[in-house]
């Protein structure tokens, strides 16, 4: 999307008729606020509407979250914020406040006489910006508006982000599937992102100040068209940008959708709960495919991080997938599915990119493949850990960092996945996860044709040695991935060839399955095997680095890359706030995760910035096709940045854990000390 | 100069609710929002707390004559009443509504049963004092009545 164009459609569809450009809004706000406010109690009702009044804001009260809801959806731009009961009995009030998150996007701050830490606490995992504690005092209503503010300026962030992520990924995309590895598209791309997001930072700020940006509400309809695209691309696969241009309605942004995505996806992952993890994760291994099976090398460990990884989405995402993709989410068991996803990531992979199928596979798998296919480089181990790591699919998306990172291939994808990433960081939990893994393959497919070509040889060798990079952070169990890579060598030519070349010729054409590829690229070269190609050939793959060490990041909280998996851990935390995150850390960072869940929404605005930077970085890294895994490389890319801007920020969520995993790996866990590819010997 | 007296004696009366323990902080806050265009509002609001929370204590009376109790329907109740008597600022009687809920939630259905008894004698004295305190403030006079200046 055009990001100026976003803007001048934004303010001029102002939402709320008191925030008028210009003039009128900084002199009466808070004045003019349309609060809906519902409460069953009538008492309670009167008094807060004559409250409110009293605060200068205009009310609208209802006494049936029904009523409300029909209130929102019938017009839906005309209210700014939402004040709810906690018990009413039509309706939950934390199911009216998920409600209203996913249609419609407004601040709801819940309220009731109940004052206990559990209900507050649910008030905030549903995603109520906040909390008042009955009787409400009319100084507490003063300030709502700050709410309203606030989301405005998040959503703002989050446009600009995506505006210079589009630029950015828009000049990668455009380039892509030749040129990944240009360097003057990185130069180019780098250059007019920097230029565009200055320009647009300023240019929105310029606009959101004095406009508000319209909002989008996302009615019964729309939201169907959502899930309807979500469920075509495949829940793991789903990106922004592709479900936007499914949906294909006029006036829609590429952010709408992503704040969007990101909600559905919490919302997902609060349905289907931690159970679905583990079944998740056998569907999607199942999904996967029997000729995976093969590779149950690693399947004692593949299982055991399949099942862990089993993360909550991944049930869902597998149906999605399976949906979308028409494969049978379930078809082994989990058990092999497991195994399998590992090894066809590790190299198995290949096989899997290789056909469309497989891909759709992947995606469904990616999300746990991805996990498997960082093994591939990784080392099955690795892939384990990571899996483990990355129990939702987060995780997997973080093992496609891995993979990214080894190879160089990757690294474009990644970096674009980065990119991607950050721009819906803020929203994605699982997004990012998924579409980590999902851009992994990819990248590498991409990454890997050149890549692969140059000689599986040495991309054994470098695989080895890169494994070992990507391994350590997360993957230090699996010292057999290690070794995988290296039997694989000999296949990976074949393979990781296919998984780059073709996957990456397959995902750069078929924009759809753009995800599955990579995540199938991840998977199979996992991310790795491409890499090793990468690596092998240069240092200067920096998407290897890049990815090596977005898995360090994604994995070693404790490793140098803690910075990284800070980031991962923010961005994890912020994607897969509930948990998901912690999931996605795989292993190593998964406590970190689930800890810097915490503190992630705090510091994830900060690491949404590192990760586009990161992205940028990556990108560039990608761009130059230098795998160079240096651990340091990963740090400097913030995990957002592993993934190019395609990514959503699920992808950058996945990109970052990958990130993290492949630079913790690296850097920390195994004993790699330096990514760098030429150490390795070819 | 008639509404002198009238005023000192609302003022009076005013102060002995809050000194009783009849009424809280909360009702200071009713107070504060009534004004010239709602010179009545705090009335209003009572009336409306009267007129509704009745039904929820036909529901306690109710649920309180099946046996065994129900304590879960029980506290839910006495949690919608306890926050509409809270919103009035009815201190006593919202006092008596959380050692309600006390006995519920440990399951004493004779703590219950006394308790309610209790709420129900706090809840129709404040809606005397109350409806005293109106008559009165309504024969003042619509200025001010009670109220802060603004």
């Amino acid at each position: 999307m055009n990001v100026s164009s976003v803007k001048g459609s934004m303010s001029i569809s102002s939402s709320t008729s008191t925030w008028k450009a210009g003039d009128t809004i900084s002199d009466q706000f808070p004045a003019g606020l349309r609060v809906l406010v519902v409460d069953d109690d009538p008492t309670c009702l009167m008094i807060l509407e004559k409250m409110l009044i009293a605060c200068l804001y205009k009310v609208t009260k209802c006494n049936r979250a029904e009523t409300a809801l029909s209130k929102l959806r019938e017009n839906k731009n005309g209210y700014d914020i939402v004040l709810s009961d906690v018990h009413m009995p039509d309706m939950d009030g934390f199911k009216l406040l998920e409600h209203i998150g996913l249609e419609m996007d407004l601040p709801v701050i819940m309220m009731s006489a109940d004052d206990g830490k559990q209900v507050v606490m649910k008030g905030v995992t549903h995603g109520a910006c906040d909390y008042l504690i009955k009787p409400v005092r009319i100084e507490a209503l003063k300030n709502i508006w700050q709410h309203v503010v606030r989301k405005r300026k998040n959503e703002w962030k989050e446009f600009e982000q995506s505006g210079s992520v589009e630029e950015g990924d828009r000049q990668p995309k455009q380039s892509d599937d030749a040129d990944y590895s240009s360097s003057a598209n990185e130069g180019n791309w780098k250059g007019s992102k920097k230029r565009k997001d200055e320009e647009e930072e300023t240019d929105e700020r310029d606009d959101t100040s004095t406009l508000k940006k319209p909002r989008v509400v996302w009615s019964v309809e729309l939201h169907q068209q959502f899930v309807a695209a979500v469920n075509q691309l495949g829940i793991d696969k789903a990106v922004p940008k592709k479900i936007l241009e499914l949906m294909n309605v006029p006036g829609l942004t590429r952010e709408n959708v992503a704040s969007h995505l990101q909600k559905y996806r919490l919302y997902l992952r609060r349905l289907s709960g931690v159970s679905q993890h583990q079944s998740n994760l056998s569907t999607i291994i199942s999904a996967q495919d029997p000729t995976f099976g093969s590779l149950s090398s690693l399947s004692g460990l593949d299982l055991q991080t399949l099942a862990a990884t089993g993360q909550l989405p991944a049930q869902s995402l597998a149906r999605l997938q399976a949906a979308g993709l028409g494969r049978a989410t379930a078809k082994s068991g989990i058990p092999i599915t497991l195994v399998d996803q590992r090894n066809i990531f590790s190299f198995e992979n290949p096989k899997l990119r290789f056909g469309e199928g497989q891909q759709q596979h992947m995606t469904n798998k990616q999300q746990v493949n991805l996990l498997h296919g960082i093994p591939t480089t990784m080392e099955p181990k690795q892939l384990v850990s990571l899996r483990h790591a990355a129990q939702s699919i987060g995780n997997m998306n973080m093992q496609v960092p891995p993979h990214g990172a080894q190879s160089s291939q990757n690294n474009p994808l990644l970096m674009q996945m980065g990119q991607q990433q950050q721009q819906q960081q803020q929203s994605r939990g699982q997004i990012l996860v998924d579409s980590t893994i999902n851009h992994a393959p990819r990248l590498s497919s991409s990454m890997g044709q050149p890549i692969l070509s140059n000689g599986i040889a040495t991309n054994v060798s470098s695989r080895n040695g890169i494994p070992e990079n990507i391994r350590a952070p997360g993957y230090s169990q699996t010292p057999s991935m290690l070794n995988f890579p290296m039997n694989h060598a000999s296949e990976l030519p074949g393979n990781s060839f296919a998984l780059g070349s073709t996957p990456g010729v397959s995902i750069l054409t078929s924009k759809g399955a753009f995800q599955e590829d990579v995540n199938s690229e991840i998977k199979g070269s996992g991310g790795l095997m491409p890499s090793y190609d990468v690596f092998n050939d240069l240092d200067q793959h920096k998407p290897q680095s890049w990815e090596l060490q977005n898995v360090g990041m994604a994995f070693d909280t404790s490793q140098h890359s803690n910075s990284l998996q800070g980031n991962l851990d923010l961005t994890q935390s912020a994607l897969g706030q509930q948990g998901f995150s912690s999931g996605q850390m795989n292993g190593h960072n998964r406590s970190a995760a689930v800890a810097s869940k915490a503190m992630f929404s705090t510091g994830d605005v900060k690491e949404l910035g590192s990760a586009q930077n990161v992205n940028q970085h990556l990108n560039n890294l990608l761009v130059d096709n230098t795998i160079r895994v240096k651990s340091e490389r990963v740090c400097d890319t913030s995990p957002a940045n592993i993934f190019p801007d395609h990514f959503g920020q699920d992808d950058l969520m996945s990109a970052l854990l990958k990130q993290q995993e492949s630079v913790a790996s690296s850097e920390n866990e195994f004993d790699f000390d330096g990514y760098s590819m030429n150490n390795i010997p070819v | 100069m008639e509404r002198n007296p009238m005023r000192r004696q609302l003022a009076i009366m005013r102060q002995s609710l809050f000194d009783q323990g009849h009424v809280d902080e909360q009702f200071v806050q009713l107070e504060e929002l009534q004004d010239d265009a709602n010179p009545n509002f705090v009335e209003e609001v009572v009336t409306l707390y009267y007129r509704d929370s009745a039904r929820i204590i036909l529901n306690i009376e109710q649920a309180l004559e099946r046996k065994p109790f129900d304590f879960r329907k029980l506290d839910a109740y006495m949690h919608q009443f306890k926050g509409s008597s809270s919103s009035i600022g009815a201190k006593k009687v919202k006092a008596e509504s959380t050692l309600f809920r006390e006995y519920c939630k440990s399951g004493n259905g004779e703590g219950c049963m006394r308790s309610f008894q209790q709420l129900k004698k706090e809840y129709a004295t404040l809606r005397k004092k109350l409806g005293a305190y109106f008559q009165l403030a309504r024969q003042a006079g619509p200025v001010e009545t009670a109220s802060r200046p603004k």
